[in-house]
């Protein structure tokens, strides 16, 4: 069974593809913007942008380190830089010039990681961004965003270009299923709420937003009653949907395709815990690095399932 | 323990490097990812250092403290030295067709934690070669002179941390190490020339005062004179730039499937079949 089929989803693309066209068609209307890529520009599809408009694309070559700071620099003379990198490469090679070079200065950097997560398959841990958000979410005046399809990721996309100030958006590998209509709405640090439910809810981003959503589905079928949330924006989180989540359903599951820390998860453990103290599960990839092998049978081999979710649901609803 | 006198002739090791291209192709394939390209642009490379008598190892006991020590820094190029592994005995040849799949432990990218004898983690561009060093401070420091190699992208020098290296590897005068350059021409997005253009390599490396030659390296004759110079110098680093072409062995190959060097891509089961027929 496919991730949405319980749930009745219908199919979609990657988020990554979303995210590449987006920004060609945005180039129009954004002069601005440039892209900076570190010769993965097919792979996180800004190849289509630099292809439109030459003069405003930068290939640097494999030097992340270089990029990020070359991107400070474009953004000084008030340009829009948006830098593309698989997430590992980005947000782990380049830290501590996201840090000095955007964060620090408060620059208008757009940084962009495809490839996040364990789902990306075959090619391994060392190519899965899986401390990314934790990372990103650790840079004051950071922005971090997960969108679950190709809609929000294109509105994503837009909204960012539009918003001032460092962005971090997170991208994945493999196609996703629809969630959202071309009519939904997406602002950046206001969750969606996807389906009501009293008894608990589900707090998901990403790919997870899927899962949640069969998980709920399952629920259902046994009497429980699943909120689910989007929780695309992860910093600023949504504490006030926090809040009213944690008051009205007594219990909270996060599920995101992040390691166990600095995710999703401990955003949401800091607003529930200063809010309305209740019961949280988390559904992650744990402490630890995965391994090389097909996308399915990793997310089931890790733990990103919906009966996971379904099992953490049962393990922390109020009785 | 001489290991000049076990060297096979140049034929025989021309013999080995087909067999392990077979082996890529034929695990990359079955994987249905991977880049067999990158993989085949540096089997001269790899052929000549474990089976040409320059490296010093043991499969049946590969923590064996004074080995020598190979490291692929372009870690997607790993076919090449699992194809190597499983002819030197470090796991079965059957093995090679679990590549990429759950549970195996030949990973998409070299991993430590999971494969006895892969001496580094990689798969992030532009590190093998400071851990190269970092082993060769380390076994200096030992006692024994174990000898470090080290085969790098020519996309992958684009790194600043290859250059960080590359000075404090002369700042110690470390003679051990050897750092091979496999200069294939292209890197993911294109021709090295147009996305950073890093040549001529040699003058480059050579400022910093590394010993280099620049060889073919899809010339068994040129790879294993090479190697040998670089063994016998001790007393500074050594760099081997390597030209050679992305997909070497089954280009006419590639050509007729209209797919010149491309990147990280398998082979389809029918190209394949005409890759191991072109190889013989
Ligand atoms: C730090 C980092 N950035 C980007 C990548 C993605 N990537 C994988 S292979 C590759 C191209 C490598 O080119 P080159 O070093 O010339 O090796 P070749 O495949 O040509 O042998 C890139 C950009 C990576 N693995 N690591
Ligand atoms: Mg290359």
């Amino acid at each position: 069974m496919a991730i949405g089929d319980k749930s009745g989803l219908s199919p979609g693309g990657a988020t990554r593809d979303a995210f590449g066209k987006a920004l060609e068609t945005l180039g129009e209307r954004f002069p601005e913007v440039v892209v900076v890529d570190g010769d993965v520009g097919n792979s996180t599809r800004t190849e289509a942008f630099a292809k439109a408009f030459p003069d405003r694309a930068f290939n640097v070559g494999i030097a992340e380190a270089n990029m990020v700071s070359i991107a400070g620099g474009l953004a000084s003379c008030g340009k829009t830089p948006v830098v593309a990198s698989f997430a590992a490469f980005l947000l782990c090679n380049a830290y501590d010039q996201i840090r000095m070079s955007v964060t620090f200065p408060a620059q208008n950097v757009k940084l962009v990681g495809s490839h996040s997560g364990i789902s990306i398959g075959e090619d391994g841990p060392s190519q899965m961004g899986i401390e990314d958000v934790a990372l990103a979410c650790s840079l004051p005046g950071m922005t971090v965003i997960v969108p679950c399809d190709e809609i929000s990721t294109a509105k994503a996309t837009e909204e960012i270009l539009q918003r001032e100030g460092p962005v971090y958006l997170r991208l994945g590998r493999p196609a996703v299923p629809r969630i959202y209509e071309d009519d939904s709405e997406f602002v950046i640090g206001r969750a969606n709420q996807l389906r009501d439910g009293d008894d608990l809810t589900i707090i998901a981003n990403g790919l997870m937003v899927a899962v949640a959503l069969d998980a709920a589905a399952e629920l259902s079928e046994q009497g429980i009653s699943a909120r689910v949330l989007d929780m695309h924006t992860v910093k600023p989180i949504d504490e006030p949907a926090v809040a009213a989540a944690a008051r009205e359903t007594q219990a909270i599951v996060v599920a995101e395709e992040h390691s166990a820390n600095g995710g999703l998860g401990s955003a949401v453990a800091i607003a529930v815990s200063r809010t309305t103290p209740v019961p949280i599960a988390y559904v992650n990839t744990g402490d630890c690095y995965a391994e090389s092998g097909d996308p399915d049978g990793l997310l089931e081999k890790y733990g990103l399932t919906s009966g996971r979710i379904v099992e953490a649901a049962r393990s922390v609803k109020a009785n | 323990m001489s290991l000049e006198n076990q060297r096979p002739t140049i034929e025989e090791l021309e013999d080995k490097a087909r067999v392990l291209r077979r082996h890529i192709i034929e695990m990359t394939t079955e994987a249905g990812s991977g880049h067999p390209t990158s993989s085949l642009s540096a089997t001269e490379v790899v052929t000549a250092i474990y089976f040409g008598g320059f490296l010093n190892y043991n499969s049946a006991e590969p923590d064996w403290a004074e080995r020598d020590r190979f490291i692929m820094s372009k870690g997607h190029a790993v076919p090449a030295l699992y194809a190597a592994m499983a002819e030197a005995g470090y796991f079965p040849v059957e093995d090679l067709s679990t590549l990429r799949k759950l549970g195996s432990p030949l990973e998409g990218h070299p991993n430590v934690r999971r494969l006895a004898g892969i001496e580094a983690s990689t798969g992030s561009l532009g590190q093998g070669l400071s851990i190269g060093l970092g082993q060769a401070l380390g076994c200096r420091i030992d006692g024994h002179d174990s000898r470090v190699f080290v085969v790098m992208g020519d996309g992958e020098m684009g790194e600043g941390q290859v250059w960080e290296a590359i000075a404090t590897a002369h700042k110690y005068q470390v003679g051990s190490l050897t750092a091979i350059v496999d200069q294939n021409g292209y890197q993911q997005t294109g021709a090295t020339s147009d996305v950073l253009d890093l040549t001529p390599f040699a003058p480059k490396i050579e400022s910093f005062g590394w010993h280099v030659q620049t060889i073919n390296g899809n010339n068994m004759s040129e790879v294993v004179a090479a190697l040998e110079t670089a063994v016998g110098i001790t007393d500074r680093p050594t760099a081997i730039v390597a030209e050679t072409q992305k997909g070497f062995g089954i280009l006419p190959v590639l050509e007729e499937a209209g797919d010149m060097n491309f990147h990280g891509q398998a082979l389809s089961a029918e190209v394949a079949e005409k890759a191991l027929a072109h190889l013989g």
